[in-house]
């Protein structure tokens, strides 16, 4: 009945045994116990599921963690490098990109392959690149303030100076 | 929302998936990239009793010029047609397709071997495939496209076929594709395709029907000497498209005759 399903996460390697129909989110979130993953609307619209798969953003809510054997996986748990936020989360954080969070680390893991691929992207391209994430709270421009700093300061690789900007506050 | 029990199995080639898809029945599925499956399956709309997953077999994805055909692995998926300098130098009307199928996440997933199989109206490569008289070569045979999308979601596909390539013909030339929808990533509403082919032009229709459709009135009025507008006018006749929460058949009508227009305009622009 079960399927050995072995998948690194987080840099942490993960073995376990699933049900076929497992989806990837409930994987994460029950078995492995990361539950930073959202399930938001269970349909494949809201992207609140979002997590990085081989580098790809996808909707961890339509992945059978089946298919994700093998794969790398990370989630927003692996953004931090310790208590230093990921400049993402530093961004969200300092531009009040989030109210009630819910959808924030669908958002995060959205942005951060979109800044992946294109480190410095004009407005329209953000707001096309997370057009798969529905926030109930923000209206949507602080989120896309927090990814236009993020991309800043990833480019100029200045996030130390964001985290001491924060603990003065 | 958990989909229903079925049994997995994973294919390593083509010949394993057909051996698999025998043996496990009728009732089993293909899963591809899973974006139209398994949203199904979460409803249980779909409950299949096991899933052949191709998801592993080599050589399904990728693209390559072949004489005057673009042959199109089924594995491959939205985000590599739409950044595929091989598609865009051989039909980017399909790069553009791709560009704008869902959003990112389903781009990452989705491929064009599940859109076709799945033969849902709105989906945007059907009416591609019809239009430009695209081959779809399966496990058993190749399908003419025109005679592949019978009705919504409805192929001639047997229970143990596996669709391998889409083969479309090499069309540089001028091209547009315009999706009426209300969010940038939903369905169209309605969309209209146009693509100048051996000297004419090829209009589709996706979502006015059970199937995708030609524009065939629209395209001879071209062939006539029509202007945009001209061929735009004759877009809806003889279409009867549904009447549903988005739009009236009316309004169908109405979107196909100005999309027309609109894509013509834009791809000669």
């Amino acid at each position: 009945m079960g399927e050995r399903v072995t998948m690194t996460i987080n840099g942490m390697s993960h073995e376990d045994e699933v049900e076929p129909r497992t989806l990837l989110v409930h994987h994460l979130r029950e078995t492995v116990g990361l539950t930073g993953t959202h399930v938001g609307c269970d349909t494949s619209q809201c992207g609140a599921c979002t997590v990085l798969l081989d580098g790809d953003a996808v909707k961890s809510c339509t992945v059978l963690a089946v298919q994700a054997d093998g794969a790398a996986i990370t989630t927003i748990e692996g953004m931090a490098r310790g208590d230093e936020l990921h400049p993402l989360q530093q961004a969200f954080w300092d531009e009040h990109g989030l109210q009630c969070g819910y959808c924030t680390p669908g958002f995060i893991m959205t942005a951060a392959k979109l800044l992946s691929d294109n480190p410095n992207p004009t407005d329209d391209e953000i707001k096309i690149g997370l057009e798969g994430n529905l926030c109930r709270c923000t209206g949507y421009v602080n989120i896309l303030k927090a990814v236009r700093t993020a991309s800043r300061r990833m480019l100029s690789g200045s996030t130390a100076a964001s985290a001491s900007a924060r603990s003065s506050e | 929302m958990i989909p229903a029990s079925f049994e997995y199995r994973r294919a390593s080639d083509l010949d394993d998936a057909t051996r698999l898809l025998r043996e496990l029945g009728p009732e089993a599925k293909v899963l591809a990239g899973g974006h139209s499956l398994i949203p199904l399956m979460r409803l249980r709309l779909a409950q299949p009793t096991a899933l052949v997953d191709l998801g592993r077999v080599p050589g399904l994805d990728g693209v390559r010029v072949d004489g005057d055909r673009l042959r199109v692995g089924a594995l491959t998926r939205h985000a590599q047609l739409a950044a595929s300098p091989v598609v865009r130098g051989a039909l980017p009307l399909l790069a553009a397709m791709a560009a704008e199928v869902g959003d990112l996440q389903v781009r990452a997933r989705g491929t064009i071997g599940g859109v076709i199989a799945h033969a849902d109206p709105a989906g945007d490569y059907p009416t591609l495939a019809l239009m430009l008289d695209a081959e779809i070569v399966t496990t058993r045979t190749t399908h003419a496209a025109a005679d592949f999308f019978q009705h919504i979601f409805t192929t001639p596909l047997e229970a143990d076929e596996v669709i391998r390539e889409i083969a479309f013909p090499v069309a540089p030339g001028p091209h547009r594709y315009v999706k009426f929808r209300r969010r940038r990533c939903d369905w169209a509403i309605v969309g209209v395709a146009a693509q100048r082919l051996d000297g004419g032009w090829r209009l589709g229709l996706t979502n006015c029907g059970p199937t995708p459709l030609r524009a065939r009135a629209a395209e001879a009025a071209l062939a006539q000497g029509e202007s945009a507008a001209g061929a735009g006018a004759r877009a809806a006749d003889g279409l009867t498209p549904p009447s549903d929460l988005r739009a009236s058949a009316d309004y169908r009508c109405h979107l196909a005759r100005v999309l027309t227009q609109r894509a013509l305009e834009e791809a000669t622009a």
